[in-house]
């Protein structure tokens, strides 16, 4: 798929802007802070109904303004679609599909898919695990829609267990707590094995395209350092021992949500008291972490600062493969990154990405941007941007 | 900020649910426009409904009296329990017609992030009501969201060992007059796994 053309009303720094994108790579050359990532990340806004950079909504219209406008339309297997979306922090938000009748914001997830590569991409390979529980959540949204419900109502749940654990530690627990407890624990079950078993079958497929996009974008030349290093990622499940075997890996069984909420039952029921004694949730989707190993050291705290880059990158060309390989090819956004790699991995992801269906890239300077993404330009200054022919 | 006694009642009626700062103010000033003897009647609707209307020791439900219509109301099968979070629940339900038992109202549903908990929910209640009434079957209709769900289950382990009674749930899935293609994931795949013999 790509996106023909961006409308934005009101977005972040952009009183108005209006560009007609065609297929094949397109560079965005601006200086800092003139507004290049704010275009990219409306695109991303359409895609997940979120931004990479902020958690709400409010900082992404216009200072001084109500409410900001997204139009987006997209062309996908010679259709085009027509998405509109009007971000109002503080009210609903609303969606239109094709100039229809107003839709509910979620409605229009798929109409867009994007991989965006981003600076903050780093934190994945060096961050907590709660980057790289977002960045597997964001993927199983975007590969299924329906997963975004079930990430809501688990977090939901474990926030009214966590405050029941913490009242009735407190309390020295009574008998009623506890068996409001068990109810608890049931529901955490139920919707952690949904999630769960969503986590292993993506870590399942998506596994496999790490290791070989790791392979590509670090592939040895000559100075390159310590070669033939194996990048794989596995789930690492706070279920321990009760994880049945092979789940999350590319030859094992399908993950069978049944399985794993007995599983996390039993899991439950074993650390009841330990849970009670400190007051926090110790089970669940919510302790996991992707693993990332490079050769046989975890690369978190082992893997030099060009490694993890490389990593990192894997991860979303992991991603990018992965979404094509379910369907249409999502549209591909380097935001700024190229300024972070050094010259051999730029021109090992540009030699990567050339061939995506609509490449969209940003850069302070267009000497960043290796000559196989040269394609359409844009320029942005002073609030506004222009193609440059 | 409007003068003393017109800022008041905006600050007062922006407390109210649902209603926001500048639909307070109109209301405001809708009020202050109004006939003295439309304000006298808003007035004494407000007292009356602090000092009129009590629960009702049976089903918990807002009443007039020490037992509401419902409770006294021979014609009402009083084995038969629709067990509900809130008073505007029993409404809903009385305007479908279908249903000739009573009710119980809880008061709310479990939430222990805001400190709520089977103690203060109107729970003992229903299990004495189950013990001395002669109560056959209780229909649970708490709100199909987490915390409803969750109070569902409560009730549903608390009152499965009492003999002789049966505990149901109300079926959730699509809603009439909908179309099937519109339906979220959610709703369709409880439709799916609830499905009945047709």
């Amino acid at each position: 798929m790509y996106v023909r053309h961006l409308q934005l009303g009101d977005f972040r720094s952009w009183e108005h802007a209006d560009l007609t994108l065609r297929p094949g790579p397109t560079v965005l050359v601006g200086a800092n802070g003139e507004g290049k990532t704010n275009l990219v990340e409306a695109l991303g806004y359409v895609a997940t109904l979120g931004s990479h950079r902020v958690s709400s909504d409010a900082p992404l219209v216009r200072h001084g303004t109500q409410r900001a406008v997204v139009r987006a339309a997209v062309v996908n297997g010679g259709r085009e679609l027509l998405v509109e979306l009007e971000i109002a922090p503080g009210r609903a938000n609303r969606a239109r599909l094709n100039r229809g009748a107003a839709a509910r914001p979620r409605d229009v997830l798929g109409a867009l898919r994007t991989v965006l590569f981003a600076p903050e991409d780093l934190s994945m390979v060096r961050g907590d695990p709660g980057e790289r529980r977002r960045f597997i959540d964001d993927l199983l949204v975007a590969r299924a829609p329906r997963f975004a419900g079930v990430r809501t109502d688990y977090e939901r749940v474990l926030k009214q267990r966590g405050a029941l654990l913490k009242s009735s530690g407190a309390a020295r627990r009574s008998s009623g707590d506890l068996r409001t407890l068990e109810v608890w624990d049931g529901h955490l079950a139920r919707h952690g094995a949904d999630l769960l078993a969503g986590r292993l079958d993506l870590v399942a497929d998506l596994a496999p395209h790490v290791t070989r996009a790791y392979a590509n974008v670090a592939a040895t030349g000559e100075n390159s350092g310590p070669a033939g290093r194996v990048a794989e990622a596995r789930y690492r499940g706070s279920l321990g021992e009760s994880m049945p075997e092979g789940y999350g890996t590319a030859h094992g069984p399908r993950a069978d949500t049944e399985v794993l909420e007995a599983a996390l039952l039993e899991e439950l029921a074993r650390v009841r008291d330990q849970e009670l004694e400190r007051g926090v949730c110790l089970v669940g989707p919510h302790r996991d972490d992707l693993e990332l190993v490079l050769g046989e050291a975890p690369a978190k705290g082992y893997a030099s600062h060009g490694e993890s880059w490389s990593l990192a990158l894997a991860l979303r060309l992991a991603s990018y493969h992965l979404l094509s390989e379910d369907g249409a090819e999502p549209v591909l956004v380097l935001d700024d990154v190229f300024a972070e790699l050094d010259r051999r991995r730029r021109a090992r992801l540009a030699e990567l990405v050339a061939g995506a269906e609509q490449v969209l890239v940003t850069a302070a300077v267009p000497e960043d941007v290796p000559d196989e993404l040269s394609g359409d330009r844009f320029d942005v200054r002073d609030g506004k941007v222009w193609r440059v022919e | 900020m409007y003068e003393g006694p017109v800022q008041d009642l905006i600050d007062e009626l922006g407390r109210l649910p649902g209603v926001g700062p500048k639909s307070a103010q109109r209301i405001a000033f809708h009020l202050l426009a109004a006939e003295t003897e439309d304000v006298t009647r808003l007035q004494d609707a407000l007292q009356s409904v602090k000092e009129g209307v009590v629960f009702c020791d049976v089903c918990g439900n807002v009443s007039e009296q020490q037992r509401c219509r419902i409770c006294l109301d021979s014609r009402r099968e009083p084995k038969l329990v629709c067990v509900v979070e809130e008073p505007k629940d029993v409404l809903a339900i009385e305007r479908t017609r279908e249903f000739r038992g009573r009710y119980h109202v809880l008061g709310g549903a479990l939430d222990p992030l805001s400190g709520v908990g089977p103690d203060q929910l109107r729970v003992r209640e229903l299990v004495n009501r189950i013990g001395t009434d002669e109560v056959t079957e209780v229909i649970i209709a708490t709100d199909p969201n987490t915390e409803g769900e969750a109070t569902a289950t409560y009730l549903v382990r608390l009152l499965q060992d009492f003999p002789g009674l049966s505990v149901t749930r109300l079926a959730s899935g699509l809603p009439m007059g909908g179309d099937l293609e519109f339906a979220d994931e959610m709703t369709l795949g409880r439709a799916l796994s609830g499905r009945r013999t047709a």
